[in-house]
């Protein structure tokens, strides 16, 4: 046997994390960044509200009740808004010619409070003059503000969406991973309630459960309580399958060494079957968020959710029920444009996210 | 003239800038009745070469860029749909590494082999063929297995379910890639005495792939070694396992456990099979080979018949002849 | 599928059972019912007594007699009003369901057939939309069209003078008040499905046995329509039951915002009129067409797919 020369080392590249892996297919993604990109704006925007908004959610005027929306132009180097009077048929305005206002920027306005505890009254631009309203979206039926409404109901909205994801989902997970990992008597009876559960139509158990909160609430209760129906609805979802892969993930190898090695099904279970579901659950997290949002939406929508006069997206489209001010008053239909850019966006991550995870396609 | 002809064959999968050569200057042929192995690593290309017979490999992603495949008389890269779809079955047929696979789980065995029957020789497709194909390929109690799903047969008889198909079109070159590999090592001598069996029996061309050295012994009149998407060595099987000629070849026969002799340590090969796109510039097989020299590293050596019959890629294929 | 129900109407009436006040608190409000009704009607509905009791006598009620109570609200006994909104609740959903289906199948296979052409793109995005518009913003934007068209009548399942056509008209008038919310309904689980099918088949497509199909000569087509398509299609019937819940679900936002009386609608009106009886039959009612939905499916898998009948 004549003696091997040299091998030159051909692929010796210092391999990537998992993670990292992800990470770049994910950045190859345009739509999924996109969608990314939007939801950061979003969110931002919903952070700061308050400043944003050139009103506060509750400022009405109801000498400008429907008012049309009204968009700052350029006239020379300032941005300058014009002005509307009501004609003659009631709820409807006419352009006054040559007459504008600039449009400031960090101008003072409606107090309000800044990520809900710091006192306020900058806001991003205004007029300044009550005469000249800014209203970017239009007005609604008392003459509020439909953007700054908007803005303010994003806050609700979106903040519900997440908390309910994040407390489904890690209540899911648990008794997901307890269920599967210790079989048995107690795997069935938490099987048999997450059926239970899920083999009633999402709408009709929420409503139930609304049912069991009193009527009369402050909007923070109110908030928690639909906070706390979306999630007793979404965990059994989650909980069916995590059960799944837990199943199997159970008779692997490391789960045995870990056994062996002294740990408590407590400790496998969070440190060592969980770890490994979290692509699955990202991916379901970010898709279903939606569905979260769209719980509140139809609960604030049929009136038994967040009131008035607080703005959700879903209270703010009741409005539009009516067809005749939908007709005439197309801006009312703006929240619903807001939700639809917002599932979108949470679709394509989610889309992106679950492509990015599964290593068999490109 | 031969049943099969492949001249030159190139592919790539993909196109342009990314284009990676999978089949590089590839050329054999197989007479009537002769069964060549074509043998090699994974990923060597012996997969795609030999479903491009039948311009199987779906393009895109692959494109042929240069070669011919000449079976039958007629170049199959020219082919239109229809006549590909004459020669598939009625030609040449395939048998695939994992039978379970390789049948659709949803219908009936018997149903599946009818369907090939109803395309080439539809004056036979009726259940006694069927069972006369089953009884063919060693199947016990046919009658009751054609309505068998493929999911309530074992692997080795899913296998034969497979051959059974494949032959029940008449073909004239049986391809059979890997066939024995997804099966134990008992079934597998099993399938390879039928394969030879039939083979005696009906004088059909088989091109066996494989990367068990073991089986090429049994089975070839001729044997194709495969590198990184070429053709390295073409020899009459004897003269092959006796006295490889190429150092790949060599180092094969080599890496192979010995019951006699010294029991010393298992040989292999030292490095790794070069990835597709990662091709060394000259001899592929240089940064392996034992008997490697500078000029190997620059000049990519052809394929030369140094003796009647045997052909080498190797810049020094003549002195390794001695 | 019966202990489910069970269990599902007692998880329910538990709820109901935590909700504060109750029915007959409301009605001793209205000085047009007398103290006696009530406590005639606490009785006969064994108000004081505990849940578990309640549901008992409820249960004991409806199978043995069909009787779900007397709704105070309607003033009419229940069971007929909740047949009544039942019905068109599987109406809507049927139809809705079929024209999903009927849609999505062929447009899922095309675009799987056709990958990365115009038409798959087309699809794909149209799918990206129909998914993310909610059925809320749907059914506005569907009633909105239907008042500034003037095609279709804007909500509601049938013209006011109904009683006076005949029963062919009264079947045709139905129908085209069923129109639209069908659409509506069936516009995002139309979506989800297309999606589920283009990647069904496009991953059978890429399956062992299709080459082997290919390379025994079958024709391209028969390729894809008898070898890929029958077993692209049997994970689709897998998710048929959370397609199922989903539309039940919409249907229920569906049925409000255009006035479509099914159960969803009932569901809402019992609920604001305190009727928790009521809303307690709704949600089993939609529970068991649920539940049954599913049963369906899992029958029609079975027939479809050898492997699962087997065992």
């Amino acid at each position: 046997m004549e003696t091997a020369t040299p091998i030159p080392v051909a692929d010796a590249k210092i391999p990537l994390s998992p993670w990292q892996l992800f990470w770049q297919r994910l950045k190859r993604r345009r739509i999924a960044m996109a969608g990314g990109i939007i939801l950061i704006v979003l969110y931002t925007v919903a952070l700061l509200a308050g400043f944003i908004a050139p009103y506060h959610y509750e400022h009405l005027d109801t000498k400008y009740s429907f008012h049309p929306p009204v968009w700052p132009r350029l006239q020379g180097l300032h941005l300058v808004v014009p002005r509307y009077v009501e004609s003659t048929n009631v709820f409807s305005y006419h352009l006054v010619p040559n007459d504008t206002k600039p449009v400031h920027f960090f101008v003072h306005g409606d107090k309000y409070k800044l990520l809900g505890f710091i006192p306020a009254s900058i806001h991003l631009f205004g007029s300044g003059d009550s005469d000249y309203p800014v209203y970017l979206f239009g007005a609604d039926q008392f003459g509020r503000d439909v953007f700054s409404r908007l803005l303010y109901g994003s806050q609700i909205s979106l903040s519900i969406g997440v908390i309910g994801i994040l407390l489904s989902f890690v209540f899911g997970m648990i008794i997901g991973g307890i269920s599967g990992y210790f079989s048995g008597v107690t795997d069935t009876v938490i099987m048999r309630f997450c059926e239970l559960i899920m083999s009633v139509p999402a709408l009709y158990l929420i409503i139930s459960l609304r049912g069991t909160f009193p009527p009369g609430m402050s909007s923070a209760q109110v908030y928690a309580m639909i906070v706390i129906i979306l999630s007793f609805i979404g965990w059994a979802g989650m909980a069916r399958v995590i059960r799944g892969m837990t199943l199997s993930l159970r008779e692997q190898q490391f789960v045995l060494a870990a056994r062996a090695a002294g740990a408590t099904p407590i400790r496998i279970i969070t440190r060592h079957i969980l770890p490994n579901t979290f692509s699955y659950v990202i991916v379901a997290a970010t898709l279903s968020v939606p569905y979260y949002i769209l719980g509140e939406v139809v609960l604030s929508f049929l009136g038994v959710g967040i009131q008035e006069p607080s703005a959700s997206w879903g209270n703010m489209l009741t409005a539009a029920q009516n067809t005749e001010y939908l007709r005439n008053f197309p801006w009312l239909l703006a929240p619903g444009a807001a939700i639809f850019v917002t599932v979108l966006a949470f679709n394509f991550l989610g889309d992106g996210l679950r492509d990015a995870a599964d290593t068999k396609s490109l | 003239m031969n049943l099969l002809e492949i001249k030159n064959l190139k592919m790539d999968f993909g196109k342009n800038a990314d284009a990676l050569r999978a089949i590089d200057d590839v050329s054999f042929a197989i007479g009537t009745g002769e069964t060549v192995c074509l043998v090699g690593e994974s990923g060597c290309g012996k997969s795609v070469t030999a479903l491009s017979i039948a311009r199987l490999v779906p393009t895109p992603p692959a494109n042929y860029v240069g070669g011919e495949i000449w079976l039958n008389g007629r170049d199959v890269l020219k082919m239109s749909a229809r006549e590909l779809q004459q020669i598939r079955g009625g030609v040449v047929s395939y048998v695939f590494q994992d039978p379970g696979a390789s049948l659709n789980p949803v219908f009936r065995v018997g149903n599946q082999i009818k369907e090939s029957l109803k395309l080439h020789r539809p004056e036979k497709a009726n259940d006694a063929e069927v069972i006369r194909l089953l009884k063919l390929v060693g199947i016990p109690a046919p009658e009751s297995r054609i309505r068998n799903y493929p999911f309530e047969m074992s692997g080795g008889m899913q296998q034969r379910v497979m051959i059974a198909m494949a032959l029940a079109s008449e073909p004239k070159l049986l391809v059979a890639d890997e066939p024995t590999t997804a099966l134990d090592v008992t079934i597998q001598a099993q399938i390879l005495d039928l394969l030879s069996e039939l083979k005696q029996r009906l004088g059909m061309a088989i091109l066996l792939i494989t990367h068990n050295l073991g089986i090429v012994g049994d089975m070839a009149d001729r044997v194709a070694v495969m590198y990184a998407g070429q053709i390295v060595e073409l020899a009459p099987a004897k003269e092959l396992l006796r006295r490889p000629l190429h150092p790949y070849a060599k180092a094969l026969m080599n890496s192979v456990p010995k019951l006699h002799g010294d029991a010393d340590r298992l040989s292999a090969i030292p490095g790794n099979v070069p990835r597709i796109g990662n091709f060394p510039k000259g001899c592929r097989f240089y940064p392996r080979c034992p008997s490697a020299r500078p000029e190997c590293a620059d000049t990519m050596p052809e394929l030369v018949e140094v003796e009647p019959n045997r052909w080498v890629r190797c810049l020094y294929a003549k002195e390794l002849t001695k | 599928m019966v202990p489910l129900l069970l269990g599902v109407s007692l998880l329910t009436f538990l709820l109901m059972r935590l909700a504060p006040g109750d029915y007959f608190t409301a009605m001793s409000q209205n000085p047009q019912i007398t103290p006696e009704t009530i406590a005639r009607l606490r009785a006969q509905y064994h108000a004081d007594a505990a849940w578990y009791v309640q549901w008992f006598f409820w249960i004991k009620s409806i199978v043995l007699h069909g009787d779900f109570g007397y709704s105070m609200a309607y003033k009419i006994p229940a069971t007929s009003l909740i047949i009544g909104r039942l019905w068109n609740t599987f109406l809507l959903s049927f139809f809705a369901l079929l024209i999903a289906w009927l849609v999505a199948l062929p447009l899922g296979i095309w675009a799987a057939v056709r990958k990365d052409s115009w038409v798959d793109r087309g699809c794909s995005l149209v799918a990206f939309v129909g998914l993310s518009v909610p059925d809320v913003l749907l059914s506005l934007l569907a009633l909105w069209f239907a008042a500034s068209t003037g095609w279709f009548p804007v909500g509601g399942a049938q013209n006011p003078t109904a009683f006076l056509m005949s029963p062919w008209q009264q079947f045709l008038d139905r129908a085209y008040h069923l129109i639209l919310p069908a659409l509506v309904l069936a516009a995002a689980d139309l979506a989800g499905i297309m999606r589920q099918m283009r990647s069904n088949l496009l991953d059978t497509l890429r399956a062992e046995y299709v080459t082997s199909a290919r390379a025994r000569g079958l024709a391209e087509g028969w390729v894809i329509y008898k070898h890929a398509l029958r077993n692209a299609i049997n994970p689709l019937l897998t998710i048929f039951g959370y397609s199922l819940a989903a539309l039940l679900s919409g249907a229920f936002i569906v049925e409000n915002i255009m006035a479509w009386p099914g159960l969803g609608r009932l569901t809402m009106e019992a609920f604001f009129a305190k009727d928790s009886y009521l809303v307690v039959d709704c949600v089993v009612m939609a529970t068991a067409l649920l539940i049954i939905g599913n049963f369906v499916a899992d029958l029609l898998l079975a027939w479809s797919d050898p492997r699962i009948r087997m065992k």
